[in-house]
């Protein structure tokens, strides 16, 4: 076990080194840095602009681009950023706010959507082939298929304008669809701000729940089925005990291998929704970083998408090996 | 979690109960062709023949566009007039779907619409599927090395942001000078189609590899290359033909994700733009971004459903082909 922890993590090092340098040449050719410098500061002097790129290390060639990954790297690991093109700004203190509102959206709207998912994908496992069954896998499917633009156009639509046409007076039906607070609101006030999520966090909700609810169906099915089932029932425990002492247990295996998975696409993960609602995370500070061209705020974003991506992929292979005492390593 | 549609990447292997008909419970072990089976397996799957019949007639409806269509692309539906205007008309009986801010008839474009749609889905699987069919099954085959990076490229592609990952290609298709003549501009068709299908190649590879891996230590292929047969035929000639259902269901799915990929990018405008007033479906639900608080109902309900509606109903066939071709409803073995 231990040996597996070590050589994984090992591994992951230099995967990481491998996927943030294509990521760098990747951005370096889409986006050519300098042009969208200047593009962004008309009036720069020539000697401004070679101030750019020698922060930067945009040099030439293939040599240029692995030395200036590596002085890139140095300098992100220092914490040496360069500033944003636009207005010259420090890159830190955005990309910590946008993150903290993405993880705040992420993280609720993952408990809602797992919880309920988890409900009906147990639901409809325990009558296979019924009616129950039958309508929350097709509920499932027809949620997995709706694009979150097309929801959120629609919630949007519907809370945004409609309910103030229909229900005048209902004030409780008129959902606020943008931001986190209203414009121009100072200061730090939960029942708003939960109030401003619900739309978003209903959002990436249903395709969570559409998820969880599948596997969690299949998962369970299969462990119901299963022979040391059969004999936990044949010993005499009863049915409540044998669904949650030992069916459960095992169905969650994969469950939480998918959730950890699940978790790392997070960060990156919610452009749509965010860009929607015009919810100030990692998404919107993504594409606006993108159609700008923004080289220095481009790059941490990439990194942080990335390293999420790798170390909840290896988290979820190693819960695997620590929860399932079926599987073996070494 | 991740926004865009993760149809393929996180389905499920369906696991299927015990009272699903199989060729001796129907007392037919003999004398059913395995493509019968299927075909009444599918049958037997409401959901998805009734998707099956809408999506056929979506289908019909686009491609008689000459006949179904009431006005062409970018023809309003009435000059304006002192006493009239034809912009932002809701439905009726001249225009059924209402029309747009230029007095374009809704329904017509929501049909060309659509056909441009899926002409992008169609080719996107298309290509998808055939470079995937072909990676996934050299992978198999070879093992080893190529093996390995090919597991761990698709791997990262998997667990990367679709719509990042999407952007920063395109970008960097755009930016390489010999692909231009190919591909032309990064807002023509065939650049999405290509960008798109860069993209997606990598589940359906995944798909035939599993698949060739799973079956390629079956008898039938030790039998043939007993005989002498070659790498290259036993892959074309017995692998494939058994793989069949899986990469049909693959390519349903990469239809799915080629045309909400496509509504997506056009979303943040990125998509193609076809110039003359040629639309796509995803032009117009980015359209419609525009009209939620205008309250110009019919120009938001009107895509999105349609866009809806297709994507559902091929996932729901896809769905359907996927219970009718599980290699794990075949007991008794395959078809050797």
């Amino acid at each position: 076990m231990v040996r597996f922890v070590v050589r994984r993590l090992i591994w992951a090092v230099p995967t990481i080194l491998i996927v943030t340098f294509l990521v760098y040449v990747a951005i370096r050719i889409g986006t050519d840095p300098v042009a969208s410098y200047l593009r962004s500061n008309q009036r720069a002097s020539e000697a401004k602009v070679q101030e750019y790129i020698e922060q930067n290390g945009l040099y030439e060639g293939f040599g240029g681009y692995v030395k200036g990954y590596f002085q890139w790297l140095g300098g992100f690991l220092t914490g040496d950023w360069p500033h944003s093109i636009k207005g010259n700004q420090p890159v830190w203190p955005n990309l910590k706010d946008a993150m903290a509102n993405t993880l705040r959206l992420g993280i609720i709207a993952s408990l809602v959507g797992i919880s309920i998912g988890l409900v009906f994908g147990v639901l409809a496992a325990l009558k296979p082939g019924s009616l129950r069954d039958g309508g929350i896998n097709t509920t499932a499917l027809v949620m997995l298929s709706i694009p979150p633009f097309i929801s959120a156009i629609l919630l949007q639509m519907l809370f945004g304008v409609y309910t103030q046409r229909w229900f005048p007076d209902a004030s409780w039906l008129h959902l606020p669809v943008a931001g986190v607070y209203p414009p121009g609101h100072q200061g730090f006030d939960p029942v708003l701000m939960a109030k401003h999520l619900i739309l978003p966090v209903t959002v990436v909700a249903i395709q969570t729940v559409a998820i969880y609810s599948r596997y969690m169906r299949s998962s369970l099915l299969e462990t119901l089925n299963s022979d040391y089932l059969r004999t936990a029932r044949a010993k005499g425990i009863s049915e409540r005990r044998v669904l949650v002492r030992h069916a459960m247990r095992n169905a969650m295996l994969p469950i939480v291998t998918l959730a950890a998975i699940e978790f790392g696409a997070l960060l990156g993960g919610l452009i749509i929704t965010e860009r929607i609602f015009s919810y100030p995370g990692l998404g919107d500070y993504f594409l606006t970083a993108y159609s700008n061209g923004d080289f220095p705020e481009l790059m941490p974003w990439m990194v942080f998408v990335v390293i999420a991506v790798i170390v909840f992929n290896l988290l979820a292979d190693l819960s695997y090996a620590r929860l399932d005492p079926r599987i073996r390593l070494d | 979690m991740t926004d865009l549609l993760p149809s393929i990447a996180t389905a499920p292997v369906e696991f299927v109960p015990e009272t699903v008909p199989t060729a001796e419970s129907e007392g037919l072990a003999k004398s059913i062709s395995p493509r019968r089976m299927a075909l009444k397996r599918f049958l037997s799957h409401k959901p998805a023949v009734i998707c099956t019949v809408i999506l056929a007639m979506m289908v019909l409806f686009v491609v008689l566009s000459p006949l179904t269509a009431r006005y062409g692309v970018n023809e309003a539906i009435f000059p304006t007039t002192a006493e009239r205007s034809n912009r932002y008309i809701s439905p009726s009986s001249e225009a059924w779907f209402g029309t747009d801010e230029i007095g374009r008839d809704l329904y017509s474009r929501l049909i060309y619409g659509t056909q441009v749609s899926l002409q992008i889905g169609l080719a996107t699987a298309v290509i998808a599927v055939f470079i995937g069919t072909a990676v996934g099954a050299y992978a198999a085959m070879r093992g080893g090395f190529f093996d390995d990076v090919l597991m761990r490229v698709t791997d990262i592609f998997i667990a990367f942001p679709f719509l990042v990952a999407l952007l920063v290609i395109r970008n960097m298709l755009g930016e390489v000078p010999w692909l231009e003549p190919i591909l032309g501009e990064r807002t023509s068709i065939r650049f999405v189609i290509f960008l798109l299908a860069v993209l997606v190649w990598t589940t359906v590879a995944r798909v035939v590899r599993g698949q060739v891996l799973a079956l390629k230590e079956r008898e039938f292929i030790e039998a043939s290359r007993a005989v002498g047969a070659s790498n290259f035929r036993i892959v074309t000639r017995h692998l494939l033909p058994n793989s069949i259902g899986p990469i049909l269901v693959a390519l349903t799915f990469t239809v799915v994700l080629a045309i909400i990929a496509e509504a997506t990018l056009s979303f943040f405008g990125f998509g193609p733009q076809l110039g003359s007033g040629a639309t796509s479906l995803g032009n117009l639900v980015a359209t419609s971004k525009e009209n939620v608080l205008s309250g110009h109902w019919w120009m938001v309900i009107f895509p999105c459903v349609t866009l809806l509606l297709l994507a559902l109903t091929i996932n729901f066939v896809g769905d359907g082909l996927r219970d009718a071709t599980d290699p794990k409803l075949q007991r008794g073995g395959g078809r050797a």
